[in-house]
């Protein structure tokens, strides 16, 4: 009961004074707000970036060419050996009449094909490999090659690889870029919260002098950088949610081309507000407690 | 009985300034006690070390048979709980009004509004100020701000109350009625230990005089001794 009343009289008196202390909260909340907003806006970056990226690496697919007029069981024998080979995902085997039909259905130019028999085709039947890791995919390749009656591989050499080093190097400066922001935000919010805390010295010294324990003088403060993230956390919370919906709607969910698509608003931006209210908690909770830490030596 | 002993301490800061040496001192239960001396003798480093807002280098400082000097920072709390401490500059919150600033000292602790409520209006009876309980401290004068940092002081019911000049920024109508209350308090059974300049307070008191001179004791006067003209 004792500890309730400890706790319940901490929260209030967080609350009153994140009120009282009006002008120094307010740039404490700020500061919070707007190093929130642009942790957001990275955030929301990165995770398309690294979205898109996961799309078309899943894209990529390897096609296995093999020799004309090979039997049935050789085909078979073929796709025993690409069993074997690991790191494969899934395969798909298009027999090349079904290719020349597909190609004449898809326009009238290819109608022409109708002509060539199945002995005389210059379409060859096919094995589509797609792999688990695609970095792995210029080695499976090789291998896949090296099958008897394969005659040729293509993943697009070369486009590939450059895409997984340009995607990586995204990934990896997008994350680096929140990081830094999280750490930065971290350090400028501690930094104004030790103006408003400095200026309440003199309440400090008295908890002190009147016997309140180390603890007993940090939890209100705790509470008051929670209320301070909560606080500033709502603007960046408010613009994600809205912000990203308009975002998605305007441009019907793909940016630029059908082929660049963005991540779907939900359950994604309540994820990221969670996460910000989560950085704001935490970061005003630690920033509080690293400030008044300084005045509690004896 | 004694309540606080000190025996053979020496404080001596870290830029080399020796504050207090080879200071011995016995203050009985109940005692009123003044410490005066001029300004740098020491009077206040060794009302702080009583608080344990500094620690003696050397010696020991004994307050209810505890050495204040061994114990723990996370423990010094427990001490301050037992003392209560008086100001020359109130020491006020001037977002609280009388009674919160009062209040304050229990409400860290976790009792009960009733109980609080009980508490501080029988200690602001005391210092004569129940009827300004809702008034802002700088909607007071000097001494009723005084008299409200006197009922925090007092409200845990410490055995020993410490004022370090609290008459200092007051005139002598006024401070004299800071001293009756003091008075008062005294007879209640707590000991008071009160560091001052005003002499002429001082001998109208009649009580123990300690005079300081550079870090020492060089008098100790028995209750009624002190004479303004023999200092």
């Amino acid at each position: 009961m004792k500890a309730f009343r400890i706790l319940s009289r901490n929260i209030r008196d967080a609350f009153k004074s994140v009120f009282r202390n009006f002008s120094l909260s307010l740039a404490s909340i700020s500061c919070i707000t707007i190093t929130l907003l642009v942790v957001s806006i990275a955030i929301i970056l990165t995770y398309n970036v690294n979205n898109f990226a996961g799309l078309v690496k899943s894209d990529v697919t390897i096609v296995a060419f093999l020799d004309q007029g090979i039997t049935d069981e050789n085909i078979d024998m073929v796709e025993q050996e690409i069993k074997k080979i690991d790191g494969i995902e899934s395969y798909t085997f298009n027999d090349k009449m079904d290719i020349m039909k597909q190609m004449m259905e898809s326009s009238d130019s290819f109608k022409i094909m109708s002509e060539y028999t199945e002995e005389d085709t210059p379409i060859q039947d096919t094995f589509l490999v797609k792999v688990v890791d695609i970095e792995e995919i210029g080695k499976i390749a090789k291998l896949i090659e090296k099958i008897r009656y394969v005659e040729s591989v293509q993943y697009g050499e070369g486009l590939v690889e450059k895409l997984i080093t340009v995607f990586d190097v995204v990934k990896n400066v997008s994350i680096g870029i929140v990081v830094a922001l999280i750490i930065v935000t971290a350090f400028l919010i501690s930094n104004t919260i030790k103006i408003t805390i400095f200026s309440r010295k003199r309440e400090i010294e008295i908890m002190r002098l009147v016997g309140a324990s180390n603890i007993n003088i940090k939890i209100p403060f705790i509470f008051e950088g929670l209320f301070l993230g909560v606080l500033g956390s709502i603007i960046p919370v408010a613009t994600t949610i809205y912000g990203y919906m308009a975002l998605y709607n305007h441009f019907d969910g793909q940016f630029l081309s059908p082929f660049i698509r963005l991540v779907k608003p939900e359950p994604f931006i309540y994820i990221i507000s969670l996460i910000l209210v989560a950085i704001g908690i935490i970061v005003g909770m630690f920033g509080s407690l690293k400030a008044v830490k300084k005045h509690l030596k004896i | 009985m004694d309540l606080i002993r000190i025996k053979n301490v020496r404080k001596q800061y870290k830029n080399g300034l020796v504050a207090i040496q080879d200071l011995s001192l016995k203050i009985e239960k109940g005692d009123f006690v003044f410490i005066i001396g001029s300004t740098g003798c020491g009077k206040s480093t060794l009302i702080k070390m009583l608080y344990r807002e500094e620690k003696p280098t050397s010696g020991q400082i004994l307050i209810g048979g505890i050495d204040v000097g061994k114990i723990w920072n996370r423990k010094v709390y427990k001490l301050r709980r037992k003392i209560g401490v008086v100001f020359q500059d109130f020491k006020l919150l001037n977002r609280m009004n009388v009674y919160e600033n009062v209040a304050f000292a229990l409400e860290i602790f976790g009792l009960p509004k009733s109980e609080i409520y009980t508490k501080v209006l029988k200690v602001l009876d005391l210092v004569g100020l129940k009827n300004r309980a809702k008034n802002y401290p700088n909607e007071l004068s000097g001494g009723e701000q005084q008299r409200v940092a006197i009922a925090r002081a007092i409200i845990n019911e410490p055995k020993l109350l410490i004022c370090d000049e609290p008459t200092g920024n007051l005139d002598s109508d006024t401070s004299m009625e800071i001293m009756k209350v003091l008075e008062e308090i005294n007879k209640m059974g707590t000991t008071i230990i009160m560091v001052t300049h005003d002499k002429e307070i001082v001998e109208k008191m009649g009580k123990r005089v300690i005079l300081l001179d550079a870090g020492r004791i060089v008098k100790d006067y028995e209750k009624g001794t002190f004479k303004n003209e023999s200092v």
